[in-house]
């Protein structure tokens, strides 16, 4: 009983000191106040994830569970960071206290665990993000074929926007005067009466939905009206 | 009369009541905003000022800027109550089917009898982010179903108080499926805060485990399309709900059914089916209402402004008040 009613009651205090908070100035401290108790609690839980973390890997290597070897490395990798960032190895001594090892930046590329960051993980990160360009390639081909009359509008749309980003676009229908009556078949044209009047009034739409079901999610927490975040007690 | 009809009068009603309250209110509210407007430009000017003489100036009670987001706050709100009292006063309530909903039963069933695992991802963003709330609430049935079928799930996450209310959240539904003893905290893990070592993680996990089901909800960015091709490569049914608009189209056109903005929010009451929660869904219907009667009443005054001269300054107003 009361591992579901405390929750819910600091959930509901918080949301209505954050909602105070944010129209009245004299509650911006209490706002402010919330906010750190949230920062507490994920600084405490980043020790609960970290401790998740080596659990898990520890208990694949242990009981050498198919593609246990990623959990070696996940572990080496977890273990080499922390150890370059709380030792400070190699770090650049700090001009104003150089006799102090603590004192020095180890986050430039010129100390190890800069230098990691730099030029391991930032290229890793990169790599991940640069393969979206071949996901969007291959999710086009499937959204974009023809097959009843929505893909036929989905796919016509697609092709006016996509002629009219490139050079093409104004090479086939850039002769057609501006002020003339026949300018409405410009490409440009249809470019911008597509994105900003059709997807526009659309975007409107979904984000004003959104809007009222935040608020309305949020209206059912703060009352404690949806519990099923709160495990049985 | 017949019991229906006399709650169908109530409701007409009670929102013509509604709107015939609030409309003198919104007009009010435009004039007082534009006044407030050039009042509060002055009043900060000598605030600014005044506390340079004096550190002890008393805090104003209300940031009057923000008093024409109250009331519209207000009136939702408002709205967002009146459907539960609705719903609580016995009133049938009517809520459309989503599919995306009803599909998750057959695709939790599909990964049980292939004997593969049911992937949920609750997206990557905190729990101070409301879509990973829903997300959450979301995955309370999945588990359920996923408990009573006797089927694998497995929940990686990318926030560590996520997982800690993940982990709440999938034994509740153990315990409401009747089955504690199948719980495995272990299948709900943290693996980074890092948005592509989370991504990497996750879809290598899907490309070596293959799957049956994928459960994308929540706040995504980028690593949406990444998500999605992958389970779409591996054949899995995959089921998406966020409130990202950049992120929509992507998992449309890669997942298999997609709960797009409000019916993400609305999920979890449509999938708890208790009254409460059902009648805060249609007290949103009734906010949306509010806003296509505010939509409709600008177009009118900005039209009537065109042809009426004396009207550009109401026009104007209810423009300010509504943010424009």
């Amino acid at each position: 009983m009361l591992q579901r009613t405390v929750p819910i009651a600091i959930l509901g205090l918080s949301g209505v000191i954050l909602m105070l908070a944010y129209f009245s100035p004299l509650t911006t401290s209490w706002g402010e106040t919330v906010l750190e108790w949230f920062n507490i609690l994920a600084a405490v839980a980043f020790v609960l994830g970290a401790g998740n973390l080596l659990a898990v890997n520890l208990e694949k290597i242990s009981s050498r569970r198919p593609g246990w070897a990623y959990a070696a490395i996940t572990l080496l990798s977890f273990f080499l960071m922390l150890g370059f960032g709380l030792l400070k190895v190699g770090a650049v001594p700090n001009p104003q206290h150089p006799g102090v090892h603590l004192a020095g930046n180890y986050e430039t590329a010129d100390s190890p665990f800069g230098w990691i960051y730099e030029y391991v993980f930032s290229p890793l990160t990169a790599t991940m993000f640069a393969m979206l360009a071949f996901y969007v390639a291959s999710a086009a081909f499937r959204a974009f074929r023809a097959k009843n009359t929505e893909s036929i509008l989905l796919l016509g749309t697609a092709f006016v926007i996509l002629l009219a980003q490139t050079a093409a676009g104004m090479f086939l229908t850039g002769w057609i005067p501006e002020d003339s009556a026949f300018a409405f078949l410009r490409l440009d044209w249809m470019k911008v009466a597509i994105t900003e009047h059709i997807q526009t009034a659309g975007m409107r739409a979904i984000t004003i939905g959104i809007a009222l079901g935040v608020v309305a999610t949020s209206l059912r927490l703060i009352l404690g009206i949806d519990k099923s975040y709160l495990s049985k007690g | 009369m017949d019991r229906p009809r006399t709650h169908r009068l109530r409701l007409r009603r009670a929102v013509a009541a509604v709107f015939a309250a609030a409309t003198p209110l919104c007009l009010a509210a435009a004039a007082w905003a534009d006044e407030a407007a050039t009042a509060s430009a002055d009043a900060a000017a000598n605030a600014a000022a005044t506390s340079a003489a004096d550190p002890a100036t008393a805090v104003a009670w209300i940031n009057t800027a923000r008093l024409p987001l109250l009331v519209a706050l207000v009136i939702i709100c408002g709205s967002v109550v009146a459907g539960i009292a609705l719903a609580r006063s016995g009133r049938p309530l009517r809520i459309r089917r989503l599919a995306a909903l009803d599909a998750v039963d057959e695709a939790i069933g599909r990964a049980t009898e292939m004997g593969r695992s049911v992937l949920f991802v609750p997206g990557i963003q905190d729990m101070t982010d409301i879509q990973t709330v829903a997300g959450v609430t979301v995955l309370g049935r999945v588990a359920r179903t996923a408990a009573e079928y006797d089927a694998r799930l497995e929940v990686p996450t990318s926030r560590s108080i996520v997982m800690a209310a993940a982990r709440e959240t999938v034994q509740a539904a153990h315990f409401t499926a009747g089955r504690p003893e199948t719980y495995n905290e272990s299948n709900i893990y943290y693996i980074t805060d890092e948005q592509f070592g989370y991504v990497a993680a996750v879809t290598g996990k899907m490309v070596r485990e293959k799957p049956a089901a994928c459960f994308y909800m929540g706040a995504f960015y980028a690593e949406s399309l990444l998500f999605a091709e992958n389970g779409n490569s591996i054949g899995a049914i995959q089921i998406a709900g966020t409130a990202e608009p950049s992120q929509l189209p992507f998992f449309v056109a890669a997942c298999d059914y997609t709960l797009i903005g409000e019916e993400f929010f609305a999920a979890s009451a449509y999938l708890s089916g208790e009254r409460d929660q059902l009648g805060s869904v249609k007290g949103q219907d009734l906010g949306k209402l509010w806003i296509a009667a505010a939509i409709l009443l600008g177009c009118a005054l900005a039209t009537a402004a065109v042809f009426v001269p004396s009207l550009a300054g109401a026009a104007a107003s209810f423009k300010a008040i509504l943010g424009g």
